[in-house]
């Protein structure tokens, strides 16, 4: 039976852009997260018109909505609350104009990540952003997590890359937040609702920063018969003055099921490799392989490999994002935790988190943005085993609270959502969190905005117990 | 100057802007100084530490950035700040200098603030490290806040490698051939006429750079007219036009202008944001009081 908030839907917008059958709406019941919840009704946008429309009548009926792009977030942002309004922007996919000179493109939400990039190649710019999931993961959505990648150690993260915001804010009105211009006037609203997941409003167009393609690229591989020695070795290259555009790197399980996936020729005997790039022009790039060699040399480096060619350097990156696929060699379920500590505590927090995994009976693999310490641990498991999803829970929890306990942060990309709010008290006082609730307020003071994501409720603030159900901490 | 810990000096800065009455902060006045006839707090200044393999310094809001710098560059680093006055008083205006073109805006540098708010607690934003998404990013929010939403009392920032070989250049080359020729140059600076190139980097490639540009050395950089315009970059060639004297960060958009930049309006919509964002922040108007961020400075 139609009710009346998908009939008012239907008027608004053409009816076949809004779904309510069960088989249709339980499809965006989740994200990639293993949260789940109920939504009333799918919409899907195709202008900024329609946003408006959706959520005016979301207003109307005093009910819930939550924005959507690819479905590609890990920390449950997209997950519906219960009898809201999904408005998909998927379908909003055009990428409006590029100006190769002045490094500015307009971009509908729904535009893929890696597919802005390639399509202006050509033109000798790209977008810096590039998630793991970049094939999928849409612009709108590395807007609403300020989502990182492995390019963003030289280059910054979404933030640093987006220079205005068309939206419809959350009571219906739309407008313009930052602008072309460098420095728009008044308060950094651009830069408040980068990161808001969802809980600002809806982005209806995006102006982002293009960034010129390098003229010269260097892929390096080094492997470790120490973990912690390819750790120190990231923050002796920085020290020493190098910001590489990317430092990533991969233990022995993960090289091991990577390798099995890829055949890549890894280091699978070894304990840890760097998969380290430079970019910039050739004398350069020339000097910082030299002086990464040297610092290597130092830290007990096994052997060191330079891609030889773009096809050579495609496959070993082609083995750090496909890592994730690779691990279902291993076990079917797993579970990847987003944690940043300080460059310097690296190897004392691996140590902890092997030791956490190895307590709990667990296997652990890590493959991770080790340039700006950014540690991704995914626990491997068989959810079919009896109360190895407790054990995931708990030990879960407990990389977390050793990461902040090191000086670092709840998530270094994939945002807070519905995951990590009730463990938002670890990082922030209670006088820290109202503040931000009440930036969440000026923007959306009827809370019809994706409510409940990211601020732990009143009630439950400083009580880190009170997670969702089914939430993985 | 190096202290200890910063926490009693934040605390005692919080203690005098209070909850009660207005009240006004100011560095060294090279930014306006503070608002005439209002009691006046100063932050505190001073570096806690600096991690040189983290990048990141960790001041006082009143430290003077000349200080900052002073001590960044014996572990051969800098940071992206227009020089000048306090980081507080950098920060609250949010004015970057001009090598934004390769070095990123003012509000990119802040990773992590502590300020007093208008009901006199100390509030942390953001977080220690360089990449983090914990919560809403309430550190961009008070970058060119001009104090209106909370006073910073410390920060901690992202640092970055000092030049390795910075010089200036000159060419008579239209300025958008040159940045889409150059890689990535620090600074293009157009008065018209004349282009000027700010490259840094290894001494091969900038001869390679400097030899595909036809460039030429220079002494520095041109003398910046006082005024500030912001534009799209791509509109800058139309002010050329116009007989004042002007000198355009090309590819950023800021133009140095000898006239007082056009009234910008904000739209209704953005006005009624910033006044409730005001009025969560700061619901008795106590901070910088008069001071409206939607009229330019």
């Amino acid at each position: 039976m139609t009710t009346p908030l998908v009939a008012r839907l239907r008027e608004r917008l053409r009816p076949d852009q809004v779904r309510d059958g069960v088989a249709e709406v339980n499809l965006y019941r989740r994200d990639a997260s293993n949260l789940s919840g109920h939504p009333a009704v799918v919409c899907f946008a195709e202008s900024v018109d329609d946003v408006q429309a959706i959520v005016q009548v979301a207003n109307e009926f005093m009910v819930p909505f939550v924005p959507r792009g690819s479905g590609t977030g890990l920390a449950g942002g997209a997950v519906p609350t219960a009898g809201s309004i999904v408005i998909s922007t998927s379908k909003m996919n055009r990428i409006i104009s590029v100006d190769p000179v002045n490094r500015i493109a307009w971009v509908e939400p729904g535009v893929l990540n890696l597919d802005l990039s390639t399509q202006i190649a050509h033109q000798g710019v790209h977008f810096a952003p590039d998630p793991s999931s970049q094939q999928t993961c849409s612009i709108g959505g590395n807007v609403a997590n300020n989502s990182g990648g492995p390019h963003c150690l030289a280059d910054g993260v979404t933030s640093a890359h987006i220079h205005a915001v068309e939206v419809v804010l959350p009571d219906g009105s739309i407008t313009v937040l930052g602008g072309e211009d460098p420095e728009p006037v008044g308060y950094d609203l651009r830069g408040a609702f980068v990161g808001s997941e969802g809980m600002f409003g809806v982005a209806t167009k995006v102006c982002v920063k293009l960034m010129q393609n390098a003229p010269d690229v260097a892929t390096m591989l080094l492997d470790f018969a120490d973990v912690a020695d390819g750790a120190q070795l990231v923050s002796d290259i920085i020290a020493d003055g190098i910001v590489p555009a990317a430092v990533e790197m991969m233990d022995q399980l993960c090289l091991q099921a990577v390798e099995a996936f890829i055949h890549a020729g890894l280091p699978v005997d070894q304990a840890a490799a760097l998969l380290i790039e430079v970019v910039g022009l050739p004398a350069t790039v020339a000097a910082q392989i030299d002086r990464i060699r040297a610092l290597a040399a130092t830290r007990n480096v096994g052997s060191i490999r330079v891609a030889a060619d773009d096809a050579e350097r495609a496959l070993l990156w082609k083995g750090r994002k496909s890592a994730f696929g690779a691990i279902a060699r291993i076990k079917p379920n797993y579970y990847l935790h987003d944690t940043v500590v300080p460059r310097h505590r690296l190897p004392e927090v691996l140590a902890q988190v092997y030791e956490i995994a190895d307590r709990h009976d667990l296997l652990v693999l890590n493959v991770f943005h080790a340039g700006d310490g950014n540690l991704h641990p995914l626990l491997v498991y068989d959810a079919r085993e009896p109360g190895v999803v407790e054990r995931v829970h708990a030990a879960g929890e407990e990389i977390v609270r050793v990461s902040v306990a090191a000086g670092g942060v709840l998530s270094g990309e994939h945002g807070i959502g519905l995951e990590k709010r009730d463990l938002m008290p670890l990082m922030f006082s209670e006088v820290d969190l109202a503040a931000q609730a009440d930036l969440r307020r000026a923007f959306d003071p009827g809370m019809l905005s994706n409510p409940d994501k990211v601020l732990p409720s009143p009630a439950g603030c400083g009580d880190i117990h009170s997670v969702p159900e089914g939430a993985w901490v | 100057m190096i202290v200890s810990s910063l926490d009693a000096a934040v605390a005692a800065f919080a203690e005098q802007v209070g909850d009660a009455g207005p009240v006004t902060v100011t560095g060294l006045g090279s930014r306006g100084g503070p608002v005439p006839a209002v009691r006046t707090v100063t932050a505190p200044s001073g570096i806690a530490w600096i991690q040189p393999a983290e990048m990141t310094i960790c001041c006082g809001a009143g430290t003077p950035v000349a200080d900052v710098d002073a001590a960044l560059a014996e572990h051969g680093q800098c940071i992206a700040l227009e020089d000048g006055g306090t980081i507080g008083g950098s920060l609250a205006v949010g004015h970057s200098g001009i090598r934004r073109l390769g070095w990123g805006p003012a509000r990119d540098t802040v990773l992590q603030a502590r300020y007093v708010s208008s009901a006199g607690e100390v509030v942390k934003a953001g977080g220690p490290t360089v990449k983090n998404v914990s919560g809403f990013d309430v550190c961009r929010l008070l970058v060119g806040s001009r104090g209106t939403l909370g006073f910073l009392a410390d920060v901690i920032l992202r640092t970055r490698p000092l030049p390795v070989d910075e010089r200036w250049y000159t060419s008579t080359s239209d300025p958008w051939v040159l940045l889409a020729d150059l890689y990535r140059p620090t600074s293009v600076l157009w008065d018209g006429h004349t282009t000027w190139v700010l490259l840094d980097g290894h001494g091969d490639d900038v001869a390679a750079q400097v030899e595909l540009g036809g460039l030429r050395c220079a002494g520095g950089p041109p003398d910046l007219p006082p005024y500030r315009w912001s534009m799209p970059p791509s509109a800058v060639r139309s002010i050329a036009a116009e007989s004042a004297a002007f000198v355009a960060e090309i590819g950023v958009g800021v133009v140095h202008h000898s006239q007082p930049a056009p009234v910008r309006d904000a739209d209704a919509t953005v006005r009624s944001l910033h006044d409730r964002i005001k009025h969560e922040f700061d619901p008795t108007a106590r901070l910088n009081p008069g001071v409206d961020v939607l009229a330019d400075s």
